[in-house]
């Protein structure tokens, strides 16, 4: 597959994951200086020159699993807390539901380069006011052009296809996009058969028959089954421009409640025990990988006497219990714990480690060397 | 006009890939062999006509060197005059098994190259298989693409023994076609056009082609001539499939629609003709197989991505 996804698939669920953080914080009123603060504390990190130049090396997707740590790494990165059952139970399965309709529903496999111009835009608009996080940002968006903006109609089909894979069989049911009809009731989503075909299609319907000397000699029209009409314009590839495609812009408002249904709960629940039940071959693999991208993320320490505060990502206190009284014991994961407040120090030395095992660099890691590491982490 | 046929189900969903439905038609035995694959694994099972499933199987990639589990890409059976082989491809290489897939009979190990895998040069790799037993040689490697290969295509050549015809397409669109011989002679280039040709089919001398752009192209294969350009789907095409006695062509697309075809010849100018036989929905799926499950084009099995069934069409 290929191995170029993992930029794309980190800016996009990164973006949609501050789309919700977002639009909470509006909803429970958090103060604007703190809220800004959040923010931008969050950009700044998962923009960090260190940390992008280790997700853009060409690599294959780690498992959802090790994703999900990033995000919760990130998520921590500011004054605000989340408890364990928020992240995953909402966040995360938002995230990805949200992701994953953008890329089936991308017209052109090239389109999601769009949508993550679309999530890029609206970070630019939430730090604004910060000119050094902006420069950032432009920094990763500069790259994404130089990198994907040369890539073949082919390699876009494999990046869409490595993304679907990592999505596949994931149908939480998300209350938004039922109401919005765009997901069905057993959570699958709605393909629509109208609309503008993608740029550079024709519309379907007409047969074309040529002679030898290749002058048409014959047209005939037949019935395809769809309502489709011409696209109207392509969307913009530049640093700045129209997009035209509506996939990735912020769908969260101030006025929509943030919910996940679970229905079926047990069913949901229970894909994602299994996914974190079963022995994982990649564990080692996947450390190797959280430790590089990590040692690169520069945490701010929280300064001064400032607060943390809690951001509920249910409705209430009490749902947020109950979520975390219904969360199966199977999903409380050990492997990796790593607290909110992790020093330079550490991370350095995380690095080094990981600069040691770069040199050996053969595919069986002896099992000391792996094991020090997990001991390592779970000190943390 | 097609009904719905009772669905047949699958252990795991299909993946996002290109012509990730293979049927092997055994019409002595009263049954019908599908192969879907689903990821690290791939699924074999085989139904009777109603469609009841009898038996199942699943088959993984080899692991290999590396760490990280294979995906496969493709699953296909290959009917050669004398024996049919299954063939599993994944990044390690490809894998050959007896048609039940009971027994690897061979394993082709692909240079990784560097670290990153699907160091795809566009090769095609062409193997001497024996009528019987697992003494299967590497016999040439055909250089004619510099963008991988997507999918192959053969028929016998018209009016010669033990000499068949073979299309080649790949990533960037460019189809190749060659004949075979003691060695391969590439007979014709047909360019692409800034999309990949995910699919690709033979039938009697004329190419049909499937596009990224939803296009389905007719060429003839002596010439290289584009015939007919049919705008038959509003997104990607991922699969084409021929049903030889009746000239009938299958075309499947992510936009969820199945389109069936009538493939001719002009009695005057010979010239290839083509007439629209028949649509169908696939509701809210991404069509990412389709195969016709007899000859004479009667009936068509379709797989989903992300779908755990096997849905299937007969005409009434």
């Amino acid at each position: 597959m290929s191995v170029r996804t993992l930029p794309l698939l980190f800016l996009n669920l990164g973006g949609e994951m501050l789309y919700i953080l977002d639009q909470r914080l509006r909803a429970q009123n958090i103060p604007g200086d703190k809220a800004r603060r959040v923010l931008n504390d969050i950009i700044s990190t998962m923009f960090n020159r260190k940390f992008m130049e280790e997700l853009f090396k060409p690599q294959e997707l780690y498992s959802k699993k090790a994703l999900r740590t990033i995000y919760e790494r990130l998520a921590h990165a500011s004054i605000m807390k989340l408890n364990q059952a928020s992240m995953d139970k909402q966040l995360y399965d938002l995230m990805t539901m949200a992701f994953k309709y953008q890329v089936l529903l991308c017209p052109r496999p090239k389109d999601v380069l769009l949508v993550t111009f679309n999530h890029l835009d609206t970070i630019k608009g939430f730090i604004r006011d910060s000119p050094t996080i902006l420069q950032q940002v432009d920094e990763t968006f500069r790259q994404l052009i130089e990198i994907y903006g040369g890539l073949s109609a082919g390699e876009f089909q494999l990046i869409r296809q490595t993304l679907l894979i990592f999505f596949q069989d994931l149908h939480i049911r998300v209350s938004m996009f039922l109401k919005d009809k765009v997901q069905n009731n057993n959570g699958r989503f709605v393909l629509p058969v109208s609309g503008p075909v993608p740029w550079g299609t024709e519309l379907p319907g007409l047969i074309r028959m040529f002679n030898n000397k290749g002058e048409e000699v014959t047209r005939i029209e037949f019935k395809h089954g769809g309502n489709y009409v011409r696209a109207p314009k392509e969307g913009s590839f530049e640093l700045y421009g129209d997009r035209v495609l509506k996939l990735g812009t912020n769908m969260y408002s101030a006025n929509r409640p943030v919910e996940t249904h679970m229905s079926g709960s047990s069913k949901n629940v229970a894909s994602w025990a299994q996914e974190s039940i079963a022995p994982n071959p990649l564990a080692k693999e996947e450390l190797n990988f959280l430790a590089r991208l990590m040692g690169g993320m520069e945490i701010k320490k929280p300064s001064g006497p400032e607060p943390g505060f809690r951001l509920n990502l249910f409705t209430s206190d009490e749902e947020e219990e109950q979520a975390a009284l219904t969360r199966p014991e199977e999903l409380s994961y050990e492997v990796i714990n790593i607290q909110a407040t992790q020093d330079q120090q550490r991370s350095e030395e995380l690095a080094r480690i990981m600069g040691e095992f770069e040199i050996t660099e053969q595919p069986s890691l002896s099992t000391s060397k792996g094991d020090d590491l997990l001991a390592m982490m779970d000190e943390l | 006009m097609f009904r719905w046929e009772r669905s047949i189900p699958l252990r795991g969903s299909a993946a996002a890939l290109c012509n990730n439905l293979s049927v092997l038609q055994l019409p002595a035995r009263n049954l019908t062999h599908f192969g879907v694959v689903h990821g690290p694994s791939a699924q074999l099972l085989s139904a009777a006509p109603e469609g009841v499933p009898l038996a199942q199987r699943q088959l993984h990639a080899k692991e290999g060197a590396g760490v990280s589990p294979p995906l496969i890409t493709q699953v296909h059976w290959c009917v050669l005059p004398f024996r049919v082989l299954l063939v599993l491809t994944s990044h390690r290489g490809i894998q050959m098994y007896e048609s039940d897939g009971s027994t690897m009979v061979y394993w082709h190990a692909l240079d990784s190259g560097d670290a990153t895998p699907g160091t795809w040069s566009g090769r095609v790799l062409v193997f001497d298989i024996p009528a019987k037993g697992p003494n299967i040689v590497l016999s040439e490697e055909l250089a004619g693409h510099q963008t991988p290969i997507t999918d192959i295509a053969t028929e016998p050549a018209q009016g010669q023994d033990c000499v068949a015809d073979m299309v080649t397409a790949d990533d960037s669109g460019l189809l190749c076609v060659w004949r075979s011989g003691p060695e391969f002679t590439l007979l014709t280039r047909i360019p692409g056009f800034g999309v990949p040709c995910p699919s690709v089919q033979l039938w009697q001398g004329i190419i049909a082609a499937g596009y990224g752009n939803g296009q389905v192209h007719l060429y003839e294969a002596t010439t290289g001539n584009l015939h007919v350009q049919i705008n038959a789907h509003a997104r990607a095409i991922s699969a084409l499939d021929l049903a030889p006695e009746a000239g009938k062509l299958l075309s499947a697309a992510e936009d969820t629609f199945v389109h069936i075809w009538k493939l001719s010849r002009s009695p005057e100018s010979s010239y290839i003709e083509v007439e629209h036989c028949h649509g169908e929905c696939v509701s809210d799926t991404q069509v990412c197989g389709a195969r016709f499950c007899d000859s004479s084009g009667s009936s068509f099995a379709v797989t989903g991505y992300d779908l755990a069934e096997i849905r299937r069409f007969s005409s009434v």
